[in-house]
């Protein structure tokens, strides 16, 4: 009886030591795809960027070096992407890009924070109608305003300014702006805002002093979006700026080296990395919140 | 935090005064007035910006371009066109000086139409299928947990926030014949000049770069399916191929549709990547022209004209989206605010 018993209860082990084996197997073979899955990914997402970054670091007579890691490291590249004497205005595009995506940016809170409000808060005839306005306006495609526009700016004499540059940002910023904060906005604590007024605050005081500070953690998500849609823009600047208003974008797709019709790869690359590093930091800081917006948003990529 | 986010959505029902019968009709007047108050600066905004060139847009494509005729060499006068300007582009048919439609000489724009029509078309369609089949499946790898999961969501950013003017040229280097691409693959194929492959050139890049935007929108619809689901559904015996087709795809359709919805619109207004990796051409001179392209081109060459097409483009992109809307039942608005709810959960 004691024997049967305990021959039982050890085969009764077994069979839960061998279960256990098959379970470790079934959840380590998956786990296992997983990651080389993940793996496979990170190398997708970052063996082009890691590559634009070691040719920038790299003499340009190794410019075709396939060593994956730095070589032959110099700063030279960026010296010519700064070289005016080059023709490569890269300094002051990104002073152009950083002074059109701010004033874009600004413009778009201004006009689309108000408009956001009403569409997160308020109950109103038509509002679908404009929700779905709005979302088609930032589908809209550039080249549709580029014509007019070109041929407005030239007779008004505006082709190169500033102005010919913001106002066409903002038809595709200020959509983007409005919807991103409106999906931000209708997560707000609302009942805080009642309670605010139930205490004697007008509904614009309730706004400024409750909802505004609550929101500005997603008014600032919803600004860095605009001012990346605003700083990636090229068709419309490619066409209607100046050398000396150009953004980033225009610089370095005009690229030029130091020899006469060579692509100067290493400087455009060394151009490319200057431009992208201080983006891609931003975007990793604010990872969760970017990945918020975007996906509320449904921000041009 | 979620239990507030949670209650949020809810409160226009909750609200004491709005349910109040009496009361309503005002409250909802007082709400339309301070909408109107909010609403109106951004509209006009967007009425300027937009509704102005849309407008007068469609005002000049319907006059003829002064300037000189290249057949004949004289002078055509301005003036209303009709539809001139949409046959020249839609059934090549140029208007000589005597005012007789004919078919335009060779090396008129107006002869690329159909091919960039083509070309847009076969960029939209290659890329969104690889783009939806890669982001599906980056998104269920996201989806799950694992170490590391977080260096994947930060990886996948770094495509999405480079400009894509820059994408453009770290490809032209890439793509470039003494490149690393054919050195890895042990090729000597002329990426950004070949029929063909200067097509897929464009395709590799814009994948590379839109991917992870899409792996984005289906994973925040992939984290509303709830587990207890695939629960259930293993209980009753579905393999993960039954799981995937009878409960993922069904579940994350809405979302599915919006992302595909977004990424059609987007990628048939291409213009950055061809224009720049391909300096709008590749292979023949125009194997990468897509519309838009198409459109700047022509805008040097006549504004009325250029008009024409751009608002051909348009309406091309209008019916796609109308099609989306009415028959595959994407529905953005809804789709956008659900999934926010779930993003913040």
């Amino acid at each position: 009886m004691t024997i049967a018993a305990e021959r039982s209860s050890a085969i009764a082990r077994d069979r839960a030591k061998a279960d256990a084996k098959v379970r470790v197997r079934k959840t380590n073979a998956p786990m296992i795809r997983t990651v080389v899955s993940a793996v496979i990914i990170v190398l997708w997402c970052l063996a082009p960027f890691y590559w634009m970054i070691v040719t920038a670091f790299r003499q340009v007579g190794f410019t075709y070096d396939t060593s994956p890691w730095p070589t032959h490291v110099t700063l030279d590249n960026f010296r010519t992407a700064f070289s005016t004497n080059l023709g490569n205005h890269l300094g002051q595009a990104m002073l152009n890009s950083v002074f059109i995506g701010g004033t874009v940016t600004v413009v778009a809170l201004v006009f689309g924070t108000s408009a956001a409000y009403a569409l997160a808060r308020l109950e109103f005839k038509g509002k679908s109608i404009i929700a779905g306005m709005i979302l088609a306006a930032s589908m809209f495609p550039g080249v549709a305003l580029i014509t007019p526009l070109f041929q407005l700016f030239t007779n008004i004499g505006w082709m190169g300014t500033y102005q010919a540059l913001i106002i066409p940002s903002i038809s595709f910023v200020l959509p983007l702006t409005v919807y991103t904060l409106t999906a931000f906005l209708r997560e707000m604590p609302w009942d805080l805002e009642e309670a605010a007024r139930i205490d004697g605050c007008t509904r614009v005081q309730a706004f400024r002093r409750v909802i505004l500070p609550l929101a500005a953690p997603a008014v600032f998500t919803t600004a860095i979006l605009a001012f990346i849609a605003s700083w990636n823009e090229y068709l419309i600047s490619s066409q209607l700026s100046s050398d000396a208003t150009q953004p980033v974008t225009v610089a370095i797709a005009g690229f030029a080296g130091s020899q006469p019709h060579v692509e100067p790869y290493t400087a455009v690359m060394a151009a490319g990395t200057i431009v992208t590093v201080p983006l891609v930091i931003l975007v990793l800081i604010f990872q969760r919140k970017i990945v918020a917006g975007l996906t509320a948003g449904g921000v041009k990529g | 935090m979620s239990a507030v986010t949670e209650a949020a959505p809810k409160l226009p029902t909750s609200n004491p005064v709005r349910s109040g019968g009496r009361k309503r009709g005002g409250l909802n007047e007082a709400h339309g007035r301070w909408a109107t108050y909010l609403i109106t600066p951004a509209i006009v905004v967007l009425g300027i910006v937009i509704g102005y060139p849309v407008v007068s847009a469609i005002i000049m494509s319907f006059q003829k371009d002064a300037g000189l005729d290249k057949a004949t060499g004289l002078f055509v006068a301005g003036g209303f066109a009709g539809f001139s300007n949409y046959a020249h582009w839609l059934l090549q048919q140029c208007v000589s000086a005597t005012g007789v439609a004919a078919a335009c000489p060779p090396g008129n724009l107006g002869a690329q139409f159909w091919n960039a029509f083509g070309t847009t078309f076969f960029f939209t369609a290659f890329t969104v299928v690889f783009e939806t089949i890669l982001g599906f499946w980056m998104a269920i790898i996201m989806n799950r947990s694992f170490r590391g999961r977080g260096l994947v969501r930060a990886a996948i950013l770094v495509p999405w926030a480079i400009p894509t003017a820059v994408t453009a040229k770290l490809w032209f280097f890439i793509f470039a014949f003494n490149g690393i691409l054919n050195s890895l693959l042990g090729t000597k194929i002329l990426w950004t000049s070949d029929e063909w492959a200067s097509k897929f050139a464009i395709i590799i890049a814009d994948t590379w770069k839109t991917t992870p935007f899409m792996a984005l929108l289906i994973l925040a619809g992939l984290q509303l399916i709830s587990q207890e689901i695939y629960e259930a559904g293993r209980m009753d015996g579905a393999s993960t191929v039954q799981q995937f087709f009878r409960l993922t795809l069904p579940l994350v359709k809405p979302a599915l549709l919006v992302a595909v919805l977004f990424r059609v619109l987007d990628a048939l207004r291409i213009y950055d990547l061809p224009a720049i990796l391909t300096q709008g051409g590749g292979g023949s001179g125009n194997a990468t022209t897509t519309l838009s392209i198409l459109v700047v081109d022509q805008i040097r060459q006549g504004f009325n004209s250029a008009s024409a097409l751009s608002t051909i483009t348009f309406l091309i992109i209008f019916i796609v989206a109308f099609i989306f809307v009415r028959f595959l039942g994407a529905n953005v608005v809804q789709t956008q605010a659900s999934q926010q709810k779930g993003e913040l959960k």
